[in-house]
């Protein structure tokens, strides 16, 4: 029945190396992790994940720096976190003794904020800097960590604004 | 062996379970952070934000964005009495040094923030030809850097402009939802440092989440809801003029 077989087995040899030689190929080129949750490199999300922080976040902050949030939570900037002005910190919370963090120009931070912008919803505390202050720096009259001036004159235990 | 009515109905549970198992993942990103118990999204209110740039600074400073290029940036928005459907918006360097002053407007006036909508069904990743952007288990859209060509599909497909090309990598980039910092638990650069809460991390999987109060109590909407993509970036008291 099968009397002239012999080109077929020998096409059929052919089509099984180039099988094994992809089979291999492919095991070798293609990560490990690929197809592991889906169409991609499942070892990819923990190198993402694996990424330094920079901002601590502040309940690193208010670990060490009680004495501020207690004046802090007396005045309106109760909500802020310490990142906002003073930038990432992850490093100083690190090693607080070697890492000092710079203290914020309050003339560019405050005005971030507070500078008056027709975008900016009414409510938001706003001025004209040059015509409120006259160039000084805000922190001459307004004590950052608790700014309404009123505030200031109360003692720290007092209660709410 | 042949499956009766009552066997099948013996196996599916079974079968249930096995399939959470897989669904749940294996490796260790931080110890008791499970992928399968979250699913990302945030919250940004856009009648608290007053367009500071601090996002757009933590962001760049966190994720170490190059200079001119931004995973989120803030856009301002002046829509005028008529020309209601044609808003002038503008984003200088991304609103990272704040907006400039201007003349008084008639009309009205407002900020938007803007980041990765972190879809659940996203363009982006479909049209990727080498899978190096996938939606991770629990619902950050991510890029694998040591995988992509570079080739921009992906910077095309986006709706929302999200995708940049990074000049030191020349691979695509984007927002990644801060994924070092929350699955470490805290909440993104972004979040972090919002001075009025205008922007909050949502975790749509955890019930005790207040996004799922809050969805249920505020007209929430997404951007460009008609291209269905699964947006997860809800935004509150938006104007409809918003694109």
């Amino acid at each position: 029945m099968f009397k002239d077989i012999e080109h077929l087995l020998r096409l059929a040899g052919v089509i099984v190396i180039a099988l094994v030689a992809f089979v291999l190929l492919r095991a070798a080129v293609v990560p490990k992790s690929f197809g592991q949750y889906g169409h991609y490199r499942g070892d990819a999300i923990a190198e993402v994940a694996a990424r330094p922080i920079a901002h601590a976040g502040h309940a690193v902050c208010e670990g060490c720096h009680t004495d501020v949030v207690d004046q802090k939570k007396l005045g309106r900037h109760a909500g802020l976190h310490c990142e906002v002005c003073h930038g990432p910190q992850a490093r100083h919370a690190d090693d607080p003794a070697s890492v000092k963090p710079p203290l914020p120009d309050t003339a560019v931070i405050c005005a971030r904020c507070h500078e008056a912008n027709s975008a900016k919803p009414r409510s938001f505390p706003q001025v004209a800097s040059a015509d409120h202050s006259g160039g000084l720096a805000c922190n001459t009259c307004h004590q950052p960590h608790r700014p309404k001036i009123e505030d200031q004159a109360k003692p720290a235990t007092g209660a709410k604004r | 062996m042949d499956i009766t009515r009552r066997r099948l109905l013996l196996l599916l549970p079974a079968a249930a379970v096995a399939w959470e198992f897989v669904r749940a993942g294996t490796p260790e990103i931080a110890p008791n952070y499970k992928t399968s118990e979250h699913w990302w999204g945030m919250l940004i209110d856009i009648t608290e934000c007053i367009g500071c740039g601090s996002c757009v600074r933590a962001c760049a400073q966190e994720n170490d964005v190059p200079e001119g290029y931004f995973r989120t940036w803030i856009e301002r928005y002046h829509v005028t009495d008529y020309a209601i459907e044609r808003p002038q918006v503008e984003s200088p360097n991304g609103g990272k040094d704040g907006f400039p002053l201007d003349q008084e407007f008639s009309g009205k006036n407002f900020f938007v923030p803007k980041l990765c909508n972190h879809c659940a069904d996203s363009p982006c990743t479909q049209v990727c030809p080498v899978g190096a952007t996938f939606v991770s288990p629990d619902g950050v859209v991510l890029v694998d850097k040591n995988y992509c060509l570079g080739c921009r599909y992906c910077v095309q497909a986006c709706p929302y402009g999200c995708r940049f090309i990074n000049p030191k990598t020349n691979t695509a980039d984007k927002c990644t939802l801060c994924y070092h910092r929350i699955t470490k638990g805290l909440t993104t650069a972004c979040a972090e440092v919002c001075p009025t809460g205008a922007r909050q991390l949502a975790d749509l999987k955890n019930p005790k989440d207040p996004i799922h109060e809050y969805l249920r109590t505020h007209s929430v909407q997404i951007l460009k809801p008609h291209m269905a993509t699964g947006a997860k970036v809800f935004y509150n008291g938006m104007d409809g003029s918003v694109r």
